[in-house]
């Protein structure tokens, strides 16, 4: 086992981790943040996705035990003091969900895509997005989702 | 997951350290594809160390002798670095478009380099650009010429105790750009059926081709040079016949297999193809 201080959506938890133990699984089932979601676990869908330092990774593919000093962010970090932000509100405004399992982790890249360009071509939200996978329906929904949420950051 | 042991060193000494220890000692940097390797069991591990903590591995410098790339520094890192933008474009073409968003900000290119896949995207970029690999261990340090770095399909050179410290891509002439393309039957999220990097240095006041550098992925067991390419250009004019000559000669270079991904002949004409396209693209960032 190993001791790690990691910061989850502001709160700093500190945990003693199996070397083995991914973030994912850390979340999920030791942290009960269950809204990150376990896909395909070897980093082709995306349903895992969370921000390390600000940066967008797929948890299923990282240690815990490399987390000693990060921050993170899931999905139950994007709103702020209950309100949603404004991907969360655009995919509930758009219906860019159907079964809404791929959803937290398309929230979590289209928010990092957001705060690191506000201003997005299709082409780009497309690319951003490729690693997130949607098995239901399609992407013109999500992706409407995103440009409609980049217009409400821009006012 | 099977167990292992973790260390997560900051300090290239301690880390040398740890891989001199017996057993199975691998490096991890992003994981993205160490992590899967030790959950499917295609890699095994009795140690694992999180290399992303010791600053000479973390080096990203562009100096006189070159641009440096130290081993755990992610494809973003090395992709947006204003002189990779500017100055070593294959590389930014290959570190921007390996896996997804969520996979570069994780995935080094020196783990990419140590991956070793036959299909490893930023590999032809560096081959292009004639990199050399600073390699260490707790009884010293070697560089070798990155075309010489690859034993097959999975495997390095890395002798036992040994890590990639960093890369190290000469400076390019004036006259010069890079190009890498791959081949994959979506536009993102996939593993290329080939892929080819293409460097070209131009003498302006003739339009000769002074050098060519021309790397293959995903056509061999190891990323490959087409030296034929190469020496069917350099020294001659730069023409679209030249540059259909040279394409047909990096063919020479391929000896690939036929699977899931493609057939062996389809991956030989493409190639041709992508050899011609980024040739193409390096004349025209040639010439701005």
């Amino acid at each position: 086992m190993k001791h790690i201080s990691m910061t989850v959506n502001g709160d700093q938890h500190e945990l003693l981790v199996d070397q083995g133990w991914t973030l994912l699984e850390t979340l999920r089932d030791h942290l009960r943040l269950t809204g990150t979601k376990e896909g395909c676990s070897n980093g082709n869908c995306g349903a895992c996705t969370v921000m390390i330092n600000g940066r967008t990774a797929n948890s299923c593919l990282v240690l815990a035990a490399e987390m000693d000093g990060n921050e993170i962010t899931t999905v139950e970090g994007i709103a702020s003091h209950g309100e949603l932000n404004a991907v969360q509100q655009a995919f509930i405004k758009d219906g860019a969900l159907q079964c809404g399992f791929c959803t937290p982790g398309f929230i979590v890249s289209a928010t990092a895509l957001l705060q690191r360009n506000p201003n997005p071509t299709e082409e780009e939200i497309r690319m951003r997005l490729a690693g997130n996978l949607c098995r239901c329906t399609g992407y013109d929904k999500i992706i409407m989702a995103v440009e409609d949420a980049a217009a409400m950051l821009r006012g | 997951m099977p167990s292992f042991e973790f260390a997560q060193p900051t300090s290239l000494e301690e880390a040398l350290q740890l891989f001199a220890a017996p057993g199975e000692v691998r490096a991890l940097v992003g994981g993205t594809d160490i992590v899967d390797q030790l959950k499917t069991g295609r890699r095994n591990a009795d140690m694992v160390v999180d290399v992303k903590r010791i600053p000479e591995l973390q080096r990203l410098e562009s100096t006189d002798d070159g641009l440096h790339i130290g081993a755990a520094r992610s494809c973003t890192d090395v992709g947006e670095f204003p002189a990779v933008r500017s100055t070593y474009r294959a590389l930014a073409d290959s570190a921007l478009l390996i896996g997804s968003w969520q996979i570069q900000n994780r995935a080094g290119v020196g783990g990419n380099v140590c991956n070793a896949a036959p299909s490893g995207d930023t590999i032809p970029a560096l081959l292009s650009h004639e990199a050399r690999a600073v390699i260490a261990s707790a009884s010293g340090r070697r560089e070798i010429a990155l075309s010489d770095f690859f034993a097959g399909p999975g495997q390095t050179v890395l002798q036992k105790g040994e890590i990639l410290v960093e890369l190290i891509l000469p400076s390019p002439p004036a006259n010069s750009a890079s190009s890498y393309l791959r081949f994959i039957p979506r536009n993102e999220m996939d593993i290329a059926v080939a892929g080819v990097g293409s460097f070209l240095q131009l003498d302006p006041a003739n339009n000769t081709v002074k050098k060519a550098r021309i790397a293959l992925a995903s056509v061999a067991p190891t990323p490959v040079r087409a030296r034929a390419a190469e020496e069917a250009l350099e020294g001659n004019v730069l023409t679209d016949d030249l540059i259909a000559t040279a394409a047909s000669a990096a063919v020479e270079a391929a000896t690939p297999i036929t699977d899931v991904r493609g057939s062996a002949e389809y991956r030989r004409e493409l190639v041709r193809v992508l050899t011609g396209r980024t040739l193409g693209i390096c004349r025209d960032r040639i010439n701005g």
